[in-house]
């Protein structure tokens, strides 16, 4: 007799997961909580680097203002009384301080203010308000011996109290204002002469010297970026285009081109104060283009720039099927006009977004224009372009930099409003590369 | 081809913008030390805004990068003027000289003074002393007749007098003139003071050597060379509470809500102690005018008197008010550059 065989259990279930299999979920959970979580350090970072620029940055957009009435003494400004205008020019601004103080105290008689210990009143008033007075003065020399209502900027240590940097207790130590000053600030505040707003200003004037944190802006920084971007663009787009059009598809494939290709990938990761250097020896030195100009900084950038445009281009090139080209060739289309009228105008989305993520790049370099002598206080703005790519500017991070070297601490919050308008375009860069890509892009 | 078309104009374009050479220089270019900065940044502004001239452009970089730039040539793409916050060395003027910079005019601006300045409500740095700063930063100390690596650590190790505190100073690196003044005026006076300098030379050391071990800082993280500016100094004084710091007396006046001074030598460090001589540790500084530019680039001659003028140098100008310590021989500074006086001639 034979017995039946037993029928062999199931080892398993596939219902249940045995330990191999738990192990290997086990690895790939564990490895997307790796990945989670370092998303969520760098949104972390992200988040706080963000919040204390904000934090820092965005009280630069306001600003303190006193409105006051100035006396335009004819002794001071015209002791001759001629009215001859070299005359008047002839006293310098420095020279307008007597006014502003006789303004602030007529401003604290008229409103009835008493403070005990006040010296020094006109502290509070910005130095740049006699700036601003000797050009409404050299404008309108008829209106010598009347007196006429101005809009200061406070100092900035008024300002910074309004926003809460100073205290009446760090004044009590402080050599540039005192308690009693802040409080002849709150006195006008009261009386509707001294308020805050919108601070246009930070925007659209030149820099300040350090005596004039108040007065600081980005206008000529700015324009100067803009030069800069707009010499970038106009060079390094049509080279960069054309090479890499005759690299990928006219070229043949042999030793040079092998090195060229390798040569370009080097480039692109070429430290930025290299291109600085040889700008210093190549533009300045060698071909005599002056110091501080955009021009010379847009030069440098476009230097910098090529590798990253030429490999973004041959990229989008290369993703454009061959069916594309064969049909063009097979229909008896030249090679070039095979590349003009079909190639490139389907690589044009990838190519444009290329070139913007490099002159987003190049918007925020620093290092290559400290050679160049950017990095400098320059308060006229440049002319229009094309003469204006030869005068002195600044531009965007190179005007962080100057300002966190500052000893005024209302210079902090400066550079942080100037990171603010930096990340702002290059936000706006950014944002329309992908907008581009999205509309334009054809996938097959 | 439009497209084709559209670039190759586009090029033409930049290569038609880059060729328009540029016409004369009409700015006066200023380069150098980032001590002098600020008070020539304040000139450049009342310059700019009460002449017909342009505000001139002013670069920073240290007082060595400036004379550099300074020594590069001359022409419209070399800069005219070089700050410094020390005299033009010998061989300098020798670079300069060998590529055809050779008029050069000195003008010395006024004085700054260095202070040593700690957290208002850290310990109580109120007075120091040479000596003390010596036997606190030295890299070595002559003791019974041989040189020991400096044991202390504490300031209450140098002197019984001073706060309880680990010793941390954050003192100028060694590319700002800063730390010169700070070498010769502080260390080797208490070198001299503590008569450590003697007991060296009796151990067989000649002057020169003596002098450089008196000079020579500690590097074992007591003495810290900050290689930035000055608010690199106050952002680590803020983190170190125990910290004392170098300052300008500049950079002291408009932080005096967050940092305290100390005195040195018994004398409190301020405009009038340091025109005065009274206060030890101060410095002249300079800037040097490019001859050859003068009458070439508009408004040269003219912003060096401006910022030499009483109303701009003088006691109660803004320079003063920002710290600058007048110079009492302003006027013949002021002479000296309307005559054009070159260096050269100063030597004859």
């Amino acid at each position: 007799m034979t017995a039946i065989p037993d029928t062999p259990s199931r080892p398993s279930s596939i219902l249940e997961a045995d330990a191999r299999t738990r192990k290997r979920n086990a690895a790939e959970k564990r490895f997307r909580m790796y990945g989670l979580g370092a998303i969520f350090v760098g949104l972390t970072a992200l988040v706080l680097l963000l919040t204390s620029i904000l934090m820092q940055g965005l009280p630069a957009f306001q600003q303190s203002y006193v409105t006051l009435e100035v006396p335009l003494l004819e002794d001071t400004l015209d002791p001759s009384g001629e009215r001859n205008i070299d005359d008047i020019a002839g006293v310098i601004s420095f020279g307008y301080n007597g006014l502003i103080e006789q303004a602030v105290e007529d401003a604290i008689e008229t409103q009835g203010i008493e403070i005990e210990g006040l010296d020094d009143p006109a502290e509070i008033v910005s130095n740049q308000a006699a700036a601003q007075v000797r050009r409404f003065v050299l404008a309108n020399p008829e209106r010598i011996g009347t007196s006429e209502t101005f809009r200061f900027l406070t100092t900035s240590r008024v300002d910074q109290y309004y926003k809460g940097q100073v205290t009446m207790a760090s004044a009590e130590r402080d050599s540039q204002i005192s308690p009693q000053q802040l409080q002849l600030a709150e006195a006008l505040a009261e009386a509707g002469l001294l308020e805050q707003s919108f601070n246009w200003n930070f925007v659209t004037q030149p820099d300040a010297s350090d005596q004039r944190p108040e007065a600081a802006g980005l206008g000529v920084a700015i324009l100067g970026s803009a030069y800069m971007m707009l010499i970038v663009l106009c060079l390094a787009l049509p080279i960069g285009v054309a090479a890499s059009i005759y690299l990928e598809e006219f070229a043949p494939t042999n030793r040079i081109t092998d090195i060229i290709e390798v040569n370009i990938s080097n480039l692109a990761a070429v430290p930025s104060i290299v291109f600085g250097i040889l700008g210093l020896a190549i533009f300045i030195n060698f071909a005599g283009l002056p110091q501080s100009a955009p021009i010379v900084g847009g030069l440098v950038l476009t230097l910098m720039t090529l590798p990253t445009i030429i490999i973004s281009t041959r990229a989008s090139l290369k993703s454009v099927p061959p069916s594309i080209r064969d049909a063009a060739l097979g229909v008896g289309a030249s090679k070039m006009q095979a590349v003009f009228h079909h190639v490139l105008p389907l690589a044009g989305p990838g190519i444009l977004t290329g070139t913007i993520i490099g002159l987003a790049q190049a918007l925020g370099e620093t290092a290559p224009l400290l050679l160049i002598g950017m990095v400098a206080f320059v308060t006229e703005y440049p002319d229009a372009p094309p003469e204006g790519f030869f005068d002195p500017a600044t531009a965007l991070p190179v005007q962080v930099y100057n300002w966190t070297q500052r000893a005024d601490p209302a210079f902090a919050e400066r550079a942080s409003g100037a990171i603010i308008v930096l990340l702002v375009f290059l936000a706006i860069m950014n944002i329309t590369a992908i907008l581009l890509r999205r509309r334009f892009e054809r996938r097959w | 081809m439009s497209f084709a078309k559209a670039t190759a104009s586009v090029a033409i374009l930049a290569a038609a913008a880059t060729a328009a050479s540029a016409q004369g220089r009409e700015q006066v270019q200023v380069a150098g030390s980032s001590t002098v900065l600020p008070y020539a940044n304040i000139v450049a502004e009342y310059f700019g805004e009460s002449t017909e001239f342009p505000t001139p452009v002013i670069q920073s970089g240290g007082s060595s990068a400036g004379l550099k730039l300074f020594c590069e040539g001359v022409g419209e793409n070399t800069i005219d003027i070089a700050n410094a916050s020390r005299a033009i060395r010998p061989a300098e003027v020798e670079t300069c000289a060998a590529n055809g910079v050779s008029d050069i005019i000195e003008v010395r601006i006024g004085y700054d003074g260095i202070v040593f300045a700690s957290q208002t409500d850290g310990p109580a740095f109120n007075e120091f002393e040479p000596a003390q700063w010596y036997q606190a930063m030295a890299a070595e100390l002559p003791q019974d007749g041989e040189m020991v690596s400096n044991p202390n650590t504490n300031w209450t190790d140098v002197d019984s007098e001073l706060p309880d505190a680990e010793i941390l100073a954050f003192i100028p690196g060694t590319k700002h003139g800063t730390r010169e003044v700070f070498e010769e005026k502080v260390l080797l006076q208490g070198c001299e003071d503590t008569g450590a300098m003697q007991s060296m030379m009796d151990m067989g050391m000649d002057e020169d050597a003596a002098e450089e071990a008196c000079m020579a800082v500690r590097n074992d993280g007591a003495a810290v060379d900050i290689d930035g500016d000055y608010t690199e100094t106050l952002a680590r004084i803020e983190s170190n509470p125990q910290g004392v710091g170098v300052f300008g007396l500049s950079f002291y006046e408009n932080n005096t809500d967050v940092l305290k001074v100390a005195t040195m030598g018994g004398i409190e460090p301020s405009t009038e102690t340091i025109s005065t001589g009274e206060y030890p540790v101060s410095r002249p500084l300079y800037f040097y005018i490019k001859g050859a530019h003068i009458g070439v680039i508009p408004g040269l001659k003219e912003y060096a008197s401006f910022f030499v003028s009483d109303q701009i140098a003088g006691q109660g100008g803004p320079l003063a008010d920002y710290g600058l310590v007048p110079d009492p021989e302003l006027a013949a500074t002021q002479q000296k550059i309307s005559d054009e006086e070159t260096m050269s001639a100063d030597a004859s």
